[in-house]
């Protein structure tokens, strides 16, 4: 029979007790984790909140639901990276003079690739497809989504990816290469350990998400528009989503591919991109860039729409410029792709290809621009309220603007070549990501929050998250343009120039001001659900909106509109305002919906069950988890009936509680 | 309050309606667009093969490695499958369900047929030590070719599914939306698979 | 692009995607037969040219292959998937011609952007290169 240890490997695999790590700081994360867990398991038990979480919330196909939980799912996310974040720049302040710091280079190493992957793939891809999924559906006038429970499906597959990172904190260790994992440094050679497989297949069973929520959202679009709402008359925040989907759909593929033929090298031993046997490296930086490109206009394009939105309102005008917003935008689509190289010019293509990437490059930031010019014409001669998205949005326009210039200076290979990463290059793309996407998305909660709970939140607080936001943000990054200009390279944990320092304690204290900031923003959360009652907005329109997600109730009943918006102008709810709109009141209909279903919560957690087996060999479960998510698949088509009818009565009554409160207002 | 245009309003315009509204079915444009998006994952491919593909690493070449007699039956496997999906189609849209039912399990021999193919191909090259790990044009040559094959598989166990619920239900309209989704995944394999015998066989022999 | 206005059909029927009209276009017996035979005659004309080594120059035959390649390509989208520029009001052709703009990206940038490395590598004969370890 067997002998003992190959029955051990047998049932799991490389997995053992040494793979939890022994690190104090782990440790003490683990049990701060567990009792936390353990806190809110026992208050949903007590509070029997269970039966309502699965009914309502996990099982929905509603997208307002969904879109929330995205959002849930990214602000934690934000908190896991932005602790990695802090960790870093504590480190980088003391470790001077031969002082090591806290965090010595292996665990360096896992902190800041896991900082690079939880920002862009889990806070910053679900807050923007949180949004999505809230708003676009209603600024069409559409009831739901072209395919709810496919959105119930992609909601879970990214938390599962979620959860396969958060699983390596604490059982093994993440990848310690970078957060786009490069060859040969992540090949099975010199990266043995289960580091990267856990960020493949988090990648991967996120990917799976990201993709059909793309594919589901343009279908939406193309789709389920109101009658009249031409192309043109679509809101820009709509415009906007349909172009980042696009992308989504025409690039995540790539990444795929890229991360399986990864994979394969690992598990298989195939040579795509080692060192020997003909495989090529550079093959994989080649790919990966060919999706890394596209995906960060996947992050910025809807942050310029919420930008777009947020002006328009706030300064009472229509957008200066629409069309040429549209074409913008659909340029840079197109542009994105035309870019990629500009990520690693020194690699050594040469001259021409160098030249011809800096160019494009270049060339991107003329739409880009152009956005910013109609964003300032229509505050031009506007009637501005300097709400809190307002100051975002102003904040962003600051801001982003630097970033754009310093990008154009990465544009230039010449220049490139000196700067390659370098802190100029963090301290660039984390003033276009914080400045742009960041901003965008904390504008975007303030200003859709009314909309999705019936109530403002609050001022104070907020306008405390974007001063601290905003000026930590400069704090923190711009010595790291200086660091930069000096030659100091990214990724490093120690330093042996002790006239660096004092740049990395002003960052170190930039994101003290960053974490003051997230701290206001978790107060502001919490003093406006206390104060909810005073902040009560029950017109469904507080800010007097000009799109049509403001001309339902806020919250918008489960089926959004009792009747079908029809579309005259591209300000359409403004539109109707102006031309004295009346609500109806009465001659309701039954309305058809999809039903709740359970199958997007097993699958995803089948895929963690998968994926968790791969990471460690445990090649029974893999296979056990793999056949079950086929049969799961198959199981569900065998589901007809996934539809059912709100009755005429409920119907009526919702939108007689509504009629009520409105009659209160007057 | 019925009526459709609203009494009230100046220019008497229309701000919704007052019967249901009812969308286009999405579904076929939903999965073209995933069909599009998988088109990427074998561009990914084809892009690897084309620059790998002639780093032999002192390994054998596709001239050493394939047969092409066995390639031209794989492929007219293939087309035979697809013009046999079309006839199932051609019976589905008649409401003939036993008659669809025949050709989808013709379809599925053919299916099944390529895959044994293929299949024998692979075992035969890895059998002369050509296998994936050899070089990295074998490596992007067995990863391209078994993915579409991947593909293959997964269309069968999709269609027996389907041949099972038509089985149960009759050709009811979301069974004729799921055959015709089917349908453009085994011709898009097609499309996808002229492109691997073209460049990866043919091309790779001529060198 | 408009939304169409109210149709009549009962919900339940309109609801689940009944796809006459607007899906993917039916083909016709006649249409799947000339698709095949067209199909059968582009395959066999390229394998003939490399199995029977018809032509003396390589470039040619690559040539050919790739006509060939491309023209059953065309042949199937046509008479297999059906394309058009009307169905689901030119979306479909649309998605289409911007994923083969991608794919031209994607494939023609691999190469170029990798056969200008590959050059600006240490020198090394065709002969190096084949007998590389």
């Amino acid at each position: 029979m067997f002998d003992d240890t190959n029955l051990t490997q047998l049932i799991f695999g490389r997995l053992s007790w040494e793979a939890i790590p022994h690190d104090p700081i782990i440790i003490s994360t683990f049990v701060a984790v567990v009792i936390g867990g353990l806190a809110i398991v026992a208050l949903i038990t007590k509070y029997k909140l269970w039966g309502y979480l699965w009914n309502e919330w996990f099982t929905t196909v509603d997208h307002k639901k969904i879109g929330i939980m995205y959002i849930i799912l990214a602000i934690v996310m934000l908190l896991r990276g932005f602790a990695d974040a802090i960790m870093m720049r504590i480190q980088q302040a003391i470790a001077f003079n031969g002082n090591e710091g806290y965090l010595n280079a292996h665990h360096y190493d896992q902190i800041f690739t896991a900082h690079g992957v939880i920002m862009i793939f889990f806070v910053a891809m679900p807050f923007v497809t949180g949004f999505m999924n809230y708003v676009v559906p209603l600024q069409i006038g559409a009831r739901d989504v072209s395919f709810p429970f496919l959105n119930n499906f992609s909601f879970w597959m990214t938390t599962a990816g979620a959860i396969i990172i958060m699983i390596s904190l604490f059982v093994g260790e993440f990848a310690r290469t970078g957060w786009l994992a490069y060859p040969p440094l992540s090949g099975a050679d010199y990266s043995p350990g289960v580091g990267v497989d856990y960020y493949i297949w988090g990648l991967q069973v996120a990917g799976v998400g990201t993709t059909l929520s793309g594919i589901n959202l343009i279908a939406t679009i193309v789709k389920m528009r109101a009658p009249g709402m031409t192309f043109m008359k679509m809101p820009v925040f709509t415009w906007t989503s349909l172009c980042t989907n696009i992308l989504i759909v025409a690039t995540f593929p790539i990444l795929t591919a890229t991360l399986a033929l990864l994979s394969l090298d690992r598990y298989v031993g195939t040579n795509f991109f080692t060192n020997d046997l003909g495989g090529n490296p550079m093959m994989y930086v080649n790919l990966i860039w060919i999706w890394g490109h596209p995906e960060v206009y996947i992050l910025i394009l809807p942050a310029f729409g919420i930008f777009s939105e947020v002006v328009a309102t706030f300064c009472g005008k229509r957008l200066f410029g629409y069309a040429s917003m549209v074409y913008a935008t659909c340029v840079i689509m197109i542009l994105s792709y035309l870019v990629w190289l500009h990520h690693f010019f020194t690699m050594g293509s040469g001259a021409s290809v160098n030249a011809f990437f800096g160019i494009t490059t270049m060339i991107i930031s003329i739409p880009t621009g152009a956005k910013m010019f109609n964003w300032l014409f229509t505050m031009y001669r506007g009637r501005i309220r300097y709400e809190v998205p307002m100051l975002w949005t102003v904040g962003f326009m600051v801001t982003f603007v630097i970033g754009g210039m310093t990008g154009v200076m990465l544009a230039i290979p010449p220049a490139d070549f000196v700067l390659h990463n370098s802190l100029f290059l963090v301290a660039h793309f984390h003033n276009v990501i914080i400045g742009g996407v960041l901003f965008g998305l904390m504008a975007g909660l303030v200003y859709w929050w009314p909309k999705a709970f019936g109530y403002k939140l609050d001022d104070f607080w907020g306008k405390m998250t974007f001063w601290f936001w905003q000026i930590g943000f400069f704090f923190a990054f711009m010595p790291l343009y200086v660091l930069g200009l000096m030659g100091v390279t990214r990724r490093v944990s120690q330093f042996e120039d002790p006239s660096l320092q004092i740049w990395f304690i002003i960052a170190a204290f930039g994101a003290v001001l960053i974490a003051l900031g997230i701290a206001s923003f978790i107060i502001q959360l919490v003093v406006s659900y206390l104060r909810r009652d005073q902040l009560r907005e029950t017109s469904g329109d507080p800010w007097n909106g000009r799109t049509l997600e403001w001309s339902t109730s806020s919250p918008p009943p489960d089926y959004n509109f009792a009747f079908t918006p029809v579309v005259h102008d591209h300000d359409s709810w403004y539109d109707m305002k102006n031309r004295g709109y009346e609500r109806p009141l009465a001659g309701f209909k039954r309305i058809h919906m999809p039903k709740n279903t359970g199958t997007g919560v097993i699958l995803s957690g089948l895929s963690i069950a998968l994926a968790f087996a791969l990471i460690w060999y445990i090649w029974w479960l893999a296979a056990v988890s793999f056949i079950a998510i086929i049969a799961v698949s198959i199981g569900h088509t065998f589901n007809y009936k996934r539809d059912f009818y709100i009755p005429v009565e409920t119907v009526t009554a919702t939108e007689d509680a509504r009629s009520r409160l409105l009659a209160e207002r007057i | 309050m019925t009526d459709k245009t609203h009494a009230e309003t100046p220019d008497a315009a229309q701000f919704y309606l007052t019967e249901d509204h009812h969308p286009e079915g999405s579904t076929m444009l939903g999965f073209w667009l995933y069909l599009m998006s998988d088109c990427l994952i074998f561009a990914v491919l084809f892009a690897t093969h084309a620059v790998l593909g002639r780093n032999y690493a002192a390994g054998p070449s596709p001239a050493d490695l394939f047969d092409l007699g066995l390639v031209a039956i794989n492929t007219a496997m293939l087309l035979l499958s697809s013009i046999t999906y079309g006839f199932a189609m051609l019976q589905m849209e008649r409401n003939a369900k036993a008659e669809t039912l025949f050709w989808l399990g013709v379809t599925g021999v053919f299916g099944l047929l390529f895959l044994g193919l293929e299949l024998y191909e692979f075992y035969h090259l890895i059998q002369e030590g050509a296998g994936p790990t050899r070089s990295a044009f074998l490596s992007s040559f067995f990863v391209l070719v078994g993915t579409h094959g991947l593909h293959v598989t997964f269309g069968i166990i999709w269609l027996v599914t389907l041949m099972v619920q038509v089985k149960m239900h009759g050709l009811i309209s979301e069974n004729r939306r799921r055959l015709m989704c089917l349908s453009m995944f085994w011709h898009f394999l097609d499309v996808v698979w002229i492109g691997v015998f073209s460049v990866v066989y043919l091309m790779g022999v001529v060198g | 692009m408009t939304a169409k206005a109210p149709s009549q059909e009962d919900a339940h029927e309109a609801h689940h995607g009944h796809s006459h009209g607007h899906g993917a276009g039916h083909g016709t017996l006649r249409s799947y037969v000339i698709g095949f035979v067209l199909s059968v005659i582009l395959t066999a004309i390229p394998f003939w040219l490399v199995m029977g080594e018809v032509l003396e120059s390589k470039t040619a035959t690559i040539a050919a292959i790739v006509i060939f390649g491309t023209i059953q390509i065309v042949v199937h989208m046509i008479f297999f998937l059906h394309m058009n520029t009307k169905s689901e009001g030119g979306w479909t052709m649309m998605a289409l011609i911007f994923t083969l703009i991608i794919v031209g990206i994607a494939l023609a940038g691999s190469l170029w952007v990798m056969h200008h490395l590959n050059a600006n590598m240490m020198p090394m004969t065709h002969e190096m290169m084949r007998n590389m370890p």
